[in-house]
């Protein structure tokens, strides 16, 4: 197959993908019986103004198929999510800015994540069958398999008193474009370190699982054996022979993990009330806010697509014989 | 502990290898540590889940001392927020919890193993049909998916475990396929269907007991994302009513537990959890390597990666030669 055809290919179902996606949705919320709660003008504490203007957006007095229709047009061209039953705000405008909150803070866990991943999997690589490398795994398998929730608890009890558990939630929606005064910076990273701490915590243990028996793998070829043959010293076979090598799987790993982080970060951003997207579908869920919940979880889902997507493409560049 | 093999070790892949004769399964379970200890873990939760309501020494929702008692001689591990002795709730939503893990892997089991069956067994346009409903799948981040219907259709113990089951079949759906279709191309396969055997025959005879340890392995592992993600809908109040390990982490960090410095409350469920998890982690991955030592290559598994609901990780859609 040709590279532009696997690339087309890919393009195609992302595409599609997100067309089920959205299909989902709005099937989820407004045809299945018994959830007819979704519908937008429900709004409690609207105008009747605005219970007008949405039932003719989104014809909610009109038949099923001709919803859908208006459904997909509001969201494709107008980026029109319905309103939230909560504060009659635009859903969109809303979750953009929790967007960015989460996509923040996942970011840093997931780098902190990464470098203590490659770390330890790295060294339990190379002693391998040693102490250092049942510490270092069983501590990883250990992490892998606690809940998220218990481990950011874990840290509240442990670190409350020395640093903010929660308090992000009355900032301003996005502070990536609030002040950029010092102490605005100093005031966000303390309150982003617990969560990102958690979040690490929750995902180094596959990454050193992972580096790990991939090292392994690596370590145990030809090429190696060749460098070690040639006189090469130790510490260069191992990080410019095996390491290197051994990174393909992982940034393919990292980049498909990247999606499901973002949503899997919900947990997190419960703990330490932190203002992303996880602590909007919390809410949306504690207040039966349906509009906000199927924003959410549109969004969510695009994000797994375009991470997925990316994953692809990364794949492809490291490893071309996907085609054949 | 002594956990996870070196993946390396050459010589052993070659002994795990099951015989032709005897249970692969039982085999596995005699040669790897790790994976006996898997199993007593597992087998101690389930018998703590059935002989364990009967044994809890108060009632399970019923205040029984003060609030936030540390643990004493009264109460072993000290009371809950509302002042429920954590024992008794801990041996009783162990119960729940498990039930919900075990029940909703088996839907999965079914739903993946039947859907793999049946692809990898018909091919052509049912199989590109059923692979694509699966890629789908793959990519919907379940978690949230299973927060969105489990808030519209309401919380109980039957939707929470068929919101699980539901969106956990997509890996055996997938390790299910390729098996069969290799299974299916095999000489003796051939045979009996060239003498005329009927489909059903070659499926249930022939082709399901070559592909059911590899089955039961990645239920196995489906058990516990099943449990992670019971605590997870808990934690966010559309898991199963009443008591649940889940729901015990839920209500303690509700009630602030960890400011209070009551970690009893919290410390025993999530720990529990993490225990059943590393269990069934340890049995599963064990069975699996040694059914196949071709999956301790790195790239080529899909399980090793897969345990929790935050990042997980799905293999690349197309995979070469899957």
């Amino acid at each position: 197959m040709h590279r532009a055809d696997y690339v087309i290919k890919r393009v195609f179902f992302a595409l599609m993908t997100v067309f089920v996606a959205v299909t989902i949705n709005f099937l989820l919320f407004r045809a299945l019986p018994g959830s007819a709660v979704a519908n937008f003008s429900r709004a409690p504490h609207a105008s009747p103004e605005l219970k007008a203007t949405l039932t003719h957006e989104f014809g909610l007095d009109q038949p099923l198929w001709k919803q859908y229709v208006l459904y997909l047009n509001q969201l494709v061209f107008h980026g029109n999510m319905g309103v939230s039953f909560a504060d009659n705000q635009p859903v969109t405008g809303e979750l953009a800015g929790k967007l960015g909150n989460t996509i923040g803070m996942v970011t840093v866990g997931t780098v902190l994540a990464i470098v203590i991943g490659v770390i330890t999997g790295f060294v339990s690589a190379w002693r391998r069958s040693g102490a250092v490398d049942a510490v270092s795994t069983n501590t990883a398998i250990v992490f892998y398999a606690l809940p998220t929730q218990f481990i950011g608890m874990m840290l509240i009890f442990l670190f409350a008193k020395y640093l903010p558990t929660a308090g992000m939630r009355n900032e301003v929606n996005n502070f990536f474009s609030g002040g950029n005064t010092w102490s605005s910076i100093t005031d966000v990273a303390s309150h982003m370190l617990l969560p990102a701490l958690t979040l690490a915590l929750t995902l180094f243990g596959e990454y050193t699982l992972v580096v790990r028996s991939s090292m392994l793998e690596t370590l145990g070829e030809d090429y190696v054996l060749t460098a070690r043959a040639k006189g090469l010293p130790q510490r260069r076979i191992v990080i410019s022979h095996a390491l290197r090598n051994a990174m393909l799987p992982i940034a393919t790993l990292v980049a498909l993990s990247l999606g499901f982080i973002v949503a899997g970060a919900i947990l997190v951003e419960i703990v330490f009330s932190w203002p992303g997207i996880g602590q909007a579908v919390y809410e949306a869920v504690a207040t039966r806010d349906y509009p906000m919940l199927q924003g959410a979880f549109l969004i969510l889902t695009l994000s797994v697509v375009f991470f997925n997507f990316i994953a692809d493409l990364i794949y492809f560049k490291l490893d071309p014989r996907i085609t054949e | 502990m002594k956990a996870v093999e070196p993946a390396i070790a050459e010589g052993t892949a070659l002994e795990a290898v099951p015989s032709a004769r005897g249970n692969p399964v039982i085999q596995v379970l005699r040669e790897r540590r790790s994976a006996l200890l898997g199993f007593f873990i597992v087998a101690f939760f389930i018998v703590l889940a059935i002989v364990g309501p009967s044994l809890a020494p108060y009632s399970w929702t019923v205040p029984s001392g003060p609030v936030y008692a540390p643990p004493s001689a009264q109460h072993l591990l000290g009371t809950d927020g509302s002042g429920v002795d954590v024992l008794s709730e801990m041996m009783y939503g162990g119960r729940t919890s498990l039930i919900v893990g075990f029940a909703a892997a088996l839907v999965a089991m079914i739903v993946g193993g039947g859907i793999g069956l049946t692809a990898g067994y018909t091919g052509g346009g049912t199989d590109v049909g059923l692979m694509r409903l699966t890629d789908y799948f793959l990519v919907i981040p379940d978690l949230v998916l299973m927060i969105v219907i489990a808030t519209v259709f309401g919380p109980s113990l039957s939707h929470v475990i068929l919101v699980i089951g539901l969106l956990l079949w997509t890996t055996t759906a997938r390790i299910v396929r390729s098996q069969v279709k290799s299974i299916r191309e095999r000489v003796y396969v051939r045979r009996a269907r060239s003498l005329g055997a009927s489909h059903r025959r070659i499926v249930f005879q022939h082709i399901l007991p070559q592909v059911a340890p590899l089955l039961i392995a990645t239920t196995v592992l489906t058990i516990a994302y099943a449990i992670f993600d019971e605590s997870a809908l808990a934690f966010l109040g559309v898991g199963v009513p009443g008591v649940s390990w889940g729901t015990m982490l839920e209500h303690a960090f509700e009630r602030t537990a960890m400011t209070e410095g009551a970690w009893w409350a919290f410390v025993p469920p999530g720990l529990a959890i993490g225990l059943v998890v590393v269990g069934c982690y340890l049995m599963g991955q064990a069975i699996e390597d040694a059914l196949n030592p071709r999956l301790r290559v790195a790239h080529l598994s899909i399980h090793s990666w897969r345990v929790r609901p935050a990042g997980r990780v799905v293999a690349p859609a197309e995979e070469p030669g899957g």
